[in-house]
């Protein structure tokens, strides 16, 4: 069973009860999930955890739902890769990459859901539901399928055609607003309001959230049950980067692991950038503004969890990176022709982040650094199409391969 | 001048369970007083100490953010639409 205690407010304090609830009625600050860590650590240790499966639920105890009953489609334990190749042409030792791009829909999105949607079901309720730029709503419809429950996707007029379809199969409602992600995002909360469906990243996010702690545990056990020195994560809401930190100083707080002293770095890209403005700035709360990137799954200029985000990479001491918007697709080409890694354009902000900040000398040598691929980029084709040769078009014999592709590659 | 605002589920506890309600005043800060007087307590939700818009709280304005706007010097008149919307995590 869980060890989840209560819902408490992050500003206030206030305790809540285990509910659909994500707002406190008092500051409106974000509810999170409370656990008996005494208990946790009394019964959690690494070979416990070793025995588990191979997905989120071996951190079963760190979750608010229990896996018996999980909408489980096989979430997490992905690979932590070694990029030498990458590392030697950018000056970094001791490169990782963790490659969330091979989750079950194809990004960590799949993490958070198998939570929410398993809350759900536990709520009684029916219904499963999103506002998303686009990963999340695949993740939505597979695990919406897999559950059995009435299925419903909002998500911006201009996604990527990808994104689209690797929803759309899974048999949804798809509905495509007229408007930007922050736009979706207000009509759902609005609609959340009205129905008791459980809007997974709305009145479900205080559960839904705690999935991506498991991107802090998993590259934790897999360096050897250490933290990294330096973790490179893309920023939207910043959610994600705020619960990975989570992540690893609840392992250090269980014994786990020795100490939790990974610098948090966040990255964005210039057409949309607001958490990263605010942390260059010196600023708590980013400013809203009107998004205008390519890397769409990162466009969001309201970002919810900005202000926990500034905090995460300021009490860690990380640091806030921004890309231009040309080094989007360059950072996608980079990974792929080194590592045999094709992400989407949130990996190719992250890639070209880490480039800068190699260039700019933020890491010592010998330093772990991981960069957390957290997308497929078979959802953004659209991205690096102008970007890559077009088939040498020959006839089935052999003088035809010798004049047009033998004069290209060499012998 | 009456301007219709949506009240969200948290706050609906000071509105005796109405979620839409209507009141009037010639900007948002004039609002969220009319709002404090019928509904006492409403303002200390959506307002911090300096008497700014709580960090977690977005107000629109017929759709629009009022952030991009002039914040609670938004001018409102006869018909418009307020909404009071919790944040959400990403997507």
């Amino acid at each position: 069973m869980p060890y989840t205690t209560a819902l408490r407010c992050r500003e206030c304090g206030r305790h809540y009860p285990i509910e659909p609830l994500n707002v406190c009625e008092f500051c409106f600050g974000p509810l999170e999930v409370d656990y008996d860590y005494d208990a946790i650590k009394a019964k959690v240790s690494r070979a416990s955890i070793k025995d588990g499966p191979h997905t989120i639920y071996r951190y079963e105890a760190l979750l608010p739902v229990s896996r018996a009953r999980a909408v489980d489609i096989g979430a997490g334990f992905t690979p932590l890769l070694r990029a030498d190749r990458l590392g030697k042409l950018l000056g970094i030792e001791n490169l990782w990459l963790k490659n969330d791009a091979v989750n079950p829909s194809y990004s960590f999105k799949d993490r958070v859901v198998s939570i929410a949607a398993t809350k759900a079901l536990e709520f009684g309720m029916d219904t499963i539901a999103c506002p998303s730029t686009g990963n999340l709503a695949g993740a939505v419809a597979a695990h919406g399928a897999k559950a059995g429950m009435r299925t419903l996707v909002f998500i911006p007029r201009d996604l990527e055609r990808g994104k689209i379809l690797g929803a759309a199969v899974y048999g949804p409602t798809v509905i495509a607003v007229n408007g930007n992600y922050d736009d979706v995002q207000r009509l759902c909360s609005e609609l959340a309001d009205a129905h008791r469906w459980a809007f997974v990243n709305v009145n479900m996010r205080s559960y839904y959230a705690e999935g991506s702690k498991t991107l802090g545990y998993e590259v934790a056990e897999q360096l050897g049950w250490k933290a990294p020195d330096h973790a490179i994560v893309p920023m939207a809401s910043g959610a994600m980067i705020t619960k990975i930190y989570q992540g690893i100083q609840e392992f250090a707080r269980i014994g786990l692991i020795p100490d939790a002293h990974t610098k948090m770095h966040g990255a964005q890209a210039r057409g949309c950038s607001p958490i990263v403005k605010a942390i260059q700035g010196g600023h708590t709360h980013p400013k809203p503004e009107i998004p205008k990137t390519i890397a769409k799954s990162l466009a969001i200029g309201n970002p919810a969890d900005g202000f926990y985000a500034i905090k995460a990479m300021k009490s860690s001491g990380g640091s806030g990176v921004v890309v231009e918007e040309s080094e989007v697709a360059e950072g996608i080409m980079l990974l792929a022709r080194t590592e045999g890694i094709f992400t989407e354009t949130a990996g190719g902000v992250v890639i070209s982040a880490i480039r800068r900040m190699a260039e700019a000398g933020t890491f010592k040598p010998g330093e772990s650094v991981v960069a957390y691929i957290t997308g497929n980029g078979f959802k953004t084709m659209e991205a690096v199409e102008p970007s890559v040769n077009k088939p040498i078009q020959i006839e089935a014999n052999m003088e035809s391969f010798e004049e047009r592709v033998l004069a290209a590659v060499g012998r | 001048m009456a301007v219709t605002v949506r009240i969200p589920t948290p706050l609906r506890r000071i509105t005796n369970n109405q979620d839409k309600v209507n009141v009037d005043g010639a900007s948002l800060r004039a609002i969220i007083e009319a709002l404090n007087t019928s509904h006492p307590g409403i303002k200390d939700r959506l307002c911090d100490e300096s008497g700014e818009l709580r960090h977690f709280v977005n107000v629109y304005l017929n759709g629009e953010d009022v952030r991009y706007l002039q914040g609670l010097a938004t001018a409102t008149k006869t018909g418009d639409e307020i909404s009071i919307v919790p944040a959400v995590a990403g997507g």
